[in-house]
């Protein structure tokens, strides 16, 4: 006996829209199985997980916070893998725009000018476009793997600041922490409301999820885009550069994620330190695949894996629970969001293969 | 019209081969096989014939055991039996020829065919076996060759031998001579000839309805998954067959003989050679064409004797430096990309349907926009360079196509998978039509295309041409070829005969320039 996938004549387009919260829908309940495995009360949990974070202000702020990068850097993403380019190295692009961008605030501490902020986010999308550059220049040239270079990418970046911080960059008055000056206030991103700490970070994200969602559903390039993703030989029939693609999806990837970078380091660490994200950059293909590439979906998306990031703090807390567990929680999110779409498009079969006629 | 025989005799009778009893197969909500009832006896070689989707491939598929059916029986010479698999069937003695080969190409034939056998032999046991089959069925191979070396007969020769080591006494083919030049065609029927005498039946699917009739003791045709009619095809006529697959009178095509050519020079090649992109590809060799006005050309010759290169190469798809090589109206285009070719007025449609002229899973009109986004003034683009698609725009557009070519399809704009093929291919055509295009170049315009859609398409192409443009149709059919052409080339391993009068070159003159004697053209008429 063995299993087969069996195409389905004709996907349904309910259960196709339905699927990401199928998926959810089954996260949670494999969360309040893994809650009673660790000997939790499941209900508790699930409460300080997903509800407990959503009912104070200051909570929501962090929330913007949290989300703001993943929906642009997923924003990015959504570009690259709607073309097939498989870019899983946007957390070094995002590391990469936020050196760059840093450049400013760390040597030219006493330009305050209005220019700075938006200089800034500037160098830290071209920062994070050029390293992102790298693996679509490699794919071009000699048909290089895109996904294990963007990979490997990522850890030469974080090195790189790594080696910076402890390095030239370190703060002469830091007491040899591994850290840089801390960012005069005109270069820092201000806050949006009164009422508490999310910065501008936010509204990038907003106008950036607007901005590529009407390219890619309204516009030639969002057509170019999808063309050469879903069939390489209509697009060459059509006119389109498959490498031309490649190489636009990947600046624009890097670009968003590098800006997600100087925003987080301007607007929240305030400094650069060793570490500057809890893994923003692969968080963020999970929430471009639940977001089905929609830079709409992909904004929702975001507010939901940021949600299970301020969970597994609070659960933390409240009950003591490890913070592993809300990478768990991400880790199950994905497999079932992959799975559901599978099954759309799919029906399992179990094949009973008779061996009589073998019997030679 | 045929003597249609809707009954058959119900009783098992075990002088049948094989039997198949109200056999139904469905697919979801489609039923692809409808209560089929066939029956082929020992000796005889059975047709299957219909249109593509008729069912015949799944009929095929569940007889091999590749399918399963919903309902129905299989009598197998007078025992029900169930065909689990292709292997279960070959235990039976069922064996089968694909269309489409599954030899590996870097593989020696020996180690293929060993590759395909279930029982423990040697790969020199193979060979001997292999070598003495092929010699006394006269199907010469040599059992040390690269697959990848071989031609695509020989190749064909290697599935035979292969299916016959197993010692079969049903043998399906599967559209057998659709990649064989006609003196290939006229061999493999001497062996199926041969077959039949030693008491082995054949099932044997085919297009090609002269064929059909030369070769065939009973035909089945199928028409939307139901038998509707069961004949002696030498009792027919190639035009009573092929109603009978299409349920009703294929248009005929309108031609006005005599000579429209006209005195512009619209598509030039001169003496172009363009090596191989890849292993698989064929290098174009000294290929020189010169196009008039009005005028259709057939490129007759077996797929991957540099057709699709050549199409590349017209089409832009491929770009050569030397500009002026070819020439568009006069413009010289050799470096410019499709869409500066389309905007001189040519227009082109590959063979792959899905995949190359059209995206599976786009709808309609973003199929529409492929290929005409850069072409018409961008009347389909706004705001300037933001491009900004306008979907009303396109929509009436392909609306106004679908009209045009009678194309069927559920919904306003559903996507391209959703259409038959001969649906699709009339969508895409009439796409480029829709354009009034001077220059038309279609590689294997009717390929996989039902005879109803087949027959618009070729009148589609025969009334552009006589509207003054330039038509190029390559097809491996040569039947449409002369249905169609005003002067027929034959495209062999890369080179591009001289063109002729299609009224004064003969089939077997065809046929010998597609067996690779292209250098040899003295023996043949030239008209120009």
């Amino acid at each position: 006996m063995r299993i087969e996938l069996e195409r389905r004549a004709q996907p349904s387009a309910l259960f196709a829209m339905l699927s990401p919260f199928i998926a959810l829908g089954i996260t949670l309940v494999a969360g309040v199985i893994m809650f009673k495995v660790m000997g939790l009360p499941p209900i508790d949990a699930l409460y300080a997980f997903f509800i407990e974070p959503l009912i104070e202000v200051w909570s929501l702020h962090e929330l913007a916070i949290k989300a703001a990068p993943l929906i642009l850097i997923a924003t990015g993403l959504a570009v690259c893998f709607r073309s097939s380019n498989w870019n899983i190295g946007a957390e070094g692009q995002f590391v990469m725009g936020a050196v760059a961008g840093s450049i400013l605030p760390i040597l030219f501490p006493e330009q305050t000018g209005a220019w700075v902020l938006p200089a800034m986010m500037i160098m830290g999308m071209a920062g994070g476009a050029a390293w992102g550059a790298i693996p679509a220049w490699l794919k071009n040239q000699f048909g290089a793997n895109e996904i294990l270079t963007s990979l490997m990418l990522v850890y030469v970046a974080q090195l790189i600041l790594d080696w910076l911080v402890r390095g030239i960059w370190r703060d002469p008055d830091g007491y040899n922490f591994p850290e840089s000056r801390g960012f005069s206030p005109e270069q820092i991103l201000p806050e949006v409301l009164e009422s508490g700490r999310a910065h501008y970070g936010a509204v990038f994200a907003i106008i950036g999820a607007l901005v590529v969602w009407f390219m890619l559903a309204r516009t030639m390039k969002g057509f170019e885009i999808k063309v050469i993703g879903d069939s390489p030989r209509a697009g060459q029939f059509a006119g389109f550069s498959a490498k031309r693609t490649t190489m636009f999806a990947f600046l624009i990837a890097g670009a968003f994620a590098g800006l997600a970078g100087i925003s987080e380091v301007s607007g929240a660490i305030q400094q650069l330190r060793p570490v500057i994200s809890p893994g923003y950059g692969f968080i963020a293909i999970i929430v471009a695949f639940l977001g089905r590439l929609n830079p709409l979906g992909i904004f929702a998306a975001g507010l939901i894996l940021a949600l299970s990031y301020l969970g597994s703090e609070a659960a933390q807390i409240s009950l003591g629970i490890s913070d592993k567990v809300g990478r768990v929680f991400q880790g199950l999110l994905l497999f079932f969001v992959l799975a559901c779409d599978t099954l759309i498009h799919y029906r399992l079969k179990l094949v009973f293969s008779s061996n009589s006629a073998r019997e030679t | 019209m045929g003597t249609l025989s809707g009954k058959q005799e119900t009783s098992s009778n075990s002088n049948f081969m094989l039997e198949v009893r109200e056999i139904t197969k469905k697919f979801g909500d489609l039923v692809a096989n409808d209560k089929v009832d066939f029956t082929i006896g020992a000796g005889e070689i059975h047709a299957l014939l219909g249109e593509n989707g008729a069912g015949k491939s799944t009929l095929v598929k569940m007889l091999y055991g590749s399918l399963q059916p919903n309902s129905g029986k299989i009598v197998w010479k007078g025992k029900p039996v169930q065909i689990s698999s292709p292997s279960a069937a070959r235990h039976l003695g069922i064996g089968m020829v694909f269309q489409h080969f599954s030899l590996f190409d870097s593989l020696s034939v020996a180690d293929n065919i060993a590759l395909s056998l279930d029982g423990e032999f040697t790969s020199r046991e193979i060979a001997e076996k292999a070598q003495e089959l092929s010699h006394s069925y006269g199907l010469p191979l040599n059992p040390d060759s690269i697959v990848g070396d071989l031609s695509v007969g020989e190749r064909q020769r290697v599935e035979i031998v292969r299916c016959l080591l197993q010692n079969p006494d049903l043998i399906i083919l599967d559209e057998p001579t659709s990649v064989l030049t006609p003196q290939e065609a006229d061999n493999l029927f001497v062996t199926l000839e041969r077959l039949k005498s030693e008491g082995r039946s054949i099932l044997y699917i085919s297009h090609r309805l002269d064929e059909v009739r030369r070769l065939c003791d009973r035909a089945t045709v199928l028409r939307h998954g139901k038998v509707v009619g069961e004949c002696d095809p030498s009792k027919e006529t190639a035009s009573s067959l092929a109603n009978m697959m299409v349920g009703g009178e294929v248009e005929d095509i309108k031609r006005q003989s005599g000579n429209a050519r006209g005195e512009e020079k619209l598509l030039v090649l001169k003496d172009i050679s363009l090596a191989a992109a890849t292993p698989f590809a064929m290098a174009l060799k000294n290929i020189s064409l010169e196009m008039y006005a009005g005028q259709l050309l057939g490129i007759a010759g077996v797929a991957g004797n540099g057709q699709s290169e050549f199409f590349d190469l017209i089409s832009g798809e491929i770009t050569i430096p030397d500009n002026e090589k070819i020439t568009m109206r006069g413009q010289p285009v050799g470096e410019l990309d499709i869409n500066d070719r389309r905007k001189l007025g040519a227009a082109f449609v590959p063979e792959e349907r899905l995949g190359h002229s059209a995206v599976p899973d786009l709808t309609l009109s973003e199929n529409l926009l492929l290929a005409r986004h850069a072409s018409d003034n961008y009347a389909y683009t706004g705001l300037g360079p933001v491009q900004y698609i306008r979907k009303d725009a396109l929509l009436q557009a392909t609306k106004r196509i679908s009209e045009a070519m009678d194309v069927r399809k559920s919904g306003d704009n559903p996507a391209a998978s959703s259409l038959s093929g001969g649906n699709l291919q009339k969508f895409i055509m009439g796409r480029e039509l829709d354009r009034q295009p001077s220059i038309m170049v279609v590689n294997q315009p009717t390929w996989g295309v039902d005879a109803g859609a087949a027959a618009r398409v070729r009148q589609a192409l025969i009334d552009l041409a006589r509207s003054g443009s330039c038509v190029v149709v390559i097809s491996q059919d040569l039947d449409e070829i002369f249905e169609i052409s005003d002067v027929i080339s034959v495209m062999s391993d890369g080179h591009l005969s001289e063109p002729i009068d299609a009224e004064k070159i003969t089939r077997e003159e065809i046929g010998l320039l597609m067996g690779g004697m292209a250098d040899d053209e003295a023996g043949v008429a030239n008209a120009h």
